[in-house]
């Protein structure tokens, strides 16, 4: 990262989490040992539950989604937060090819009989969703959980292209 | 004065996955506290059904990332109890030293980045000031923490999250000499960002005090993680030959509205209660460190979970230090097991304390079925009782964005993990 890309305006960064184990989120803050510096100046978290209280959805540069879709419900927040955002990036396996959060997609007649009632109870989908499957999806880190290499990647790329427009 | 009012917190911030909190007030009394884990369940004990016994360890880490190694571990040792398997003595050193990586890593995440900006009325920890000398110093001394507790679990178990060396019989690999010296001095450097660590949370105006039940894994000798009998701090012990009887003392109520009691009553597990329960086995050059800290245990007071975790990073360093230096490790094959009809259970203490899996194995080595039973499930009745009696305490005086506010952060303080405790099949909601 050059030294006067520091100066530039800071990109609103939004992270959010559906249904996963949540695994991205520890290698992004593990991320953050050795990067924490540049991206306190790189970077206006707008949104990301795991760092902040005070949580704000509003016009977003990057949105980094983790997780599957399991319900209606998750499905219109992910369709609000790609409405808001320049960038959108699936992070994890969850998200990018909707396992291990949807194995219930893949269990037989029988068992998804017995877990029948709890899915109409809280109202999820007949089918978790890979991310992609209900908004369009800019870039992919896969990975059980993601590489923190090529998030890294993704995000010094997505960083020189918002940089280059603003 | 507030007299009747409905009180919803849709979505818990800095902490591990998803929860709300619902809270019925009438004429100033707390009528229920309804904590809800609110991730979407991911079925994973239904998914464990028909799988082969070596699959099982890597498909139960994917239940949480934060305490996936914990997860790991107590799997492994749920499938080798099943399947007649007695691990080495370098196994559970490694192992021990997984939980330490672990346990300085994970703790680190929940005081700095969750805890922290409380005490110092900050939003957020990346908010703290770089160029102020004492946000500064902690703003580097986390990451800095972070980074060898990241370290030493890279070395031992592979990956910080989802662990590769480990598995059923053993390690696939064993650290080589010379990252050892490096984890050596990595965990010797952070020591005295650790101790300031320590103040910062003896320091905390922060205190909510009642008196519950503890419950905790304890070893023999040495503070740890990965073994020992349960213990109680009403003095009763439960050792391993009868974890399937406590298990099942705990496990059955939890698809009746009572889920979770121990013998009719609420409890808690996690830091405070191991401290409570075990601080005398804690390493010695940390009993010596922190002699006045140690003091402070036994404790009631659930923000001191705070104070005991800083504790245990310490422990973890001083331990993981001890073992790095004193032991040769050496190429040692998976021992195999036999496939058989068998149920083994395993328990470890997890970051935010005891982690119960059981396995049931069929003749072929495929799994019949399964039980997790994870710290925050069972900590939710003392958490929803907790806040029952802080909400009461502060309805006089406080604004109901006071309330949310002092709610919020007792909850921190028990550090919860909702994707863990989203696992469940059976969750009783009322």
């Amino acid at each position: 990262m050059a030294e006067n890309d520091l100066e530039k305006p800071k990109i609103k960064v939004g992270w959010f989490s559906f249904s996963c184990c949540e695994d991205n989120t520890v290698v992004f803050t593990e991320l953050m040992n050795d990067h924490w510096r540049d991206w306190k100046k790189l970077f206006d978290f707008r949104h990301a539950r795991v760092l902040k209280s005070q949580n704000i959805l509003d016009e977003l540069d990057v949105a980094f989604i983790e997780g599957a879709i399991a319900s209606d419900q998750q499905a219109e927040r992910l369709r609000q937060i790609r409405e808001k955002s320049k960038k959108l990036v699936a992070v994890g396996a969850c998200a990018v090819v909707g396992m291990p959060a949807g194995q219930r997609n893949y269990f037989s007649e029988g068992q998804k009989r017995e877990i029948e009632f709890l899915t109409a109870r809280f109202a999820a989908l007949p089918k978790v969703l890979k991310v992609f499957e209900v908004v369009k999806v800019d870039a992919e880190v896969g990975g059980c959980p993601m590489d923190g290499n090529k998030f890294l990647e993704a995000v010094n790329g997505l960083v020189s292209e918002l940089q280059n427009i603003k | 004065m507030h007299n009747n009012f409905d009180l919803t917190l849709d979505r818990l911030t800095k902490v591990e996955g998803s929860a709300s909190l619902e809270i019925r007030v009438r004429e100033n009394r707390v009528e229920h506290v309804h904590f809800k884990i609110t991730e979407f369940k991911r079925f994973f004990t239904k998914a464990m059904e028909g799988k082969p016994v070596i699959a099982l360890p890597q498909l139960l880490s994917r239940i949480c990332g934060t305490c996936s190694n914990a997860h790991i571990l107590a799997s492994i040792e749920a499938c080798e109890n099943a399947l007649g398997i007695k691990p080495s003595e370098q196994t559970m050193a490694l192992r021990a030293l997984t939980m330490y990586g672990l346990n300085i890593r994970d703790h680190a995440l929940h005081l700095y980045l969750f805890a922290m900006p409380d005490i110092f009325g900050k939003d957020a920890f990346l908010d703290f000031d770089e160029n102020d000398p004492i946000e500064g110093e902690l703003l580097n001394d986390a990451f800095e923490i972070k980074a060898a507790g990241n370290f030493l679990s890279t070395l031992v178990a592979g990956r910080s999250v989802h662990a590769l060396y480990p598995n059923i019989g053993g390690f696939n690999q064993i650290p080589g000499a010379p990252e050892i010296k490096i984890a050596i001095e990595k965990l010797e450097a952070i020591r005295p960002a650790v101790i300031r660590l320590v103040k910062v949370f003896e320091n905390s105006p922060f205190h909510f005090d009642r008196n519950t039940n503890f419950m905790a894994l304890v070893p023999k000798d040495r503070y740890g993680f990965i073994d020992g009998d349960i213990l109680t701090s009403k003095g009763e012990r439960v050792p391993e030959k009868n974890f399937r009887e406590h298990l099942e003392r705990v496990v059955l109520p939890y698809s009746q509205a009572s889920a979770y009691k121990h013998e009719g009553e609420a409890y808690m597990v996690g830091a405070l209660s191991r401290m409570n329960l075990a601080k005398d086995l804690l390493h010695p050059r940390t009993k010596e460190t922190l002699a006045t800290t140690l003091n402070l245990f036994p404790s009631t007071d659930v923000f001191y979970t705070n104070i005991a975790q800083t504790v245990e990073i310490l422990h973890s360093i001083d331990d993981a230090i001890e073992i790095l230096q004193n032991r040769k490790f050496e190429p040692e094959a998976l021992q195999k097991g036999t496939n058989r009809e068998a149920v083994g259970v395993g328990v470890v203490e997890a970051p935010r304390g005891t982690l119960y899996h059981m396995v049931k194995l069929k003749k072929d080595g495929t799994v019949e079925s399964g039980e997790v039973i994870v710290p925050t499930g069972q900590n939710q009745v003392n958490i929803e009782e907790d806040v029952a009696r802080l909400v009461e305490d502060l309805i006089p005086e406080s604004s109901k964005e006071e309330i949310v506010f002092e709610i919020e952060k007792l909850i921190r303080a028990y550090d919860p993990c909702m994707s863990c405790a989203a696992h469940f099949l059976k969750v009783d909601w009322k």
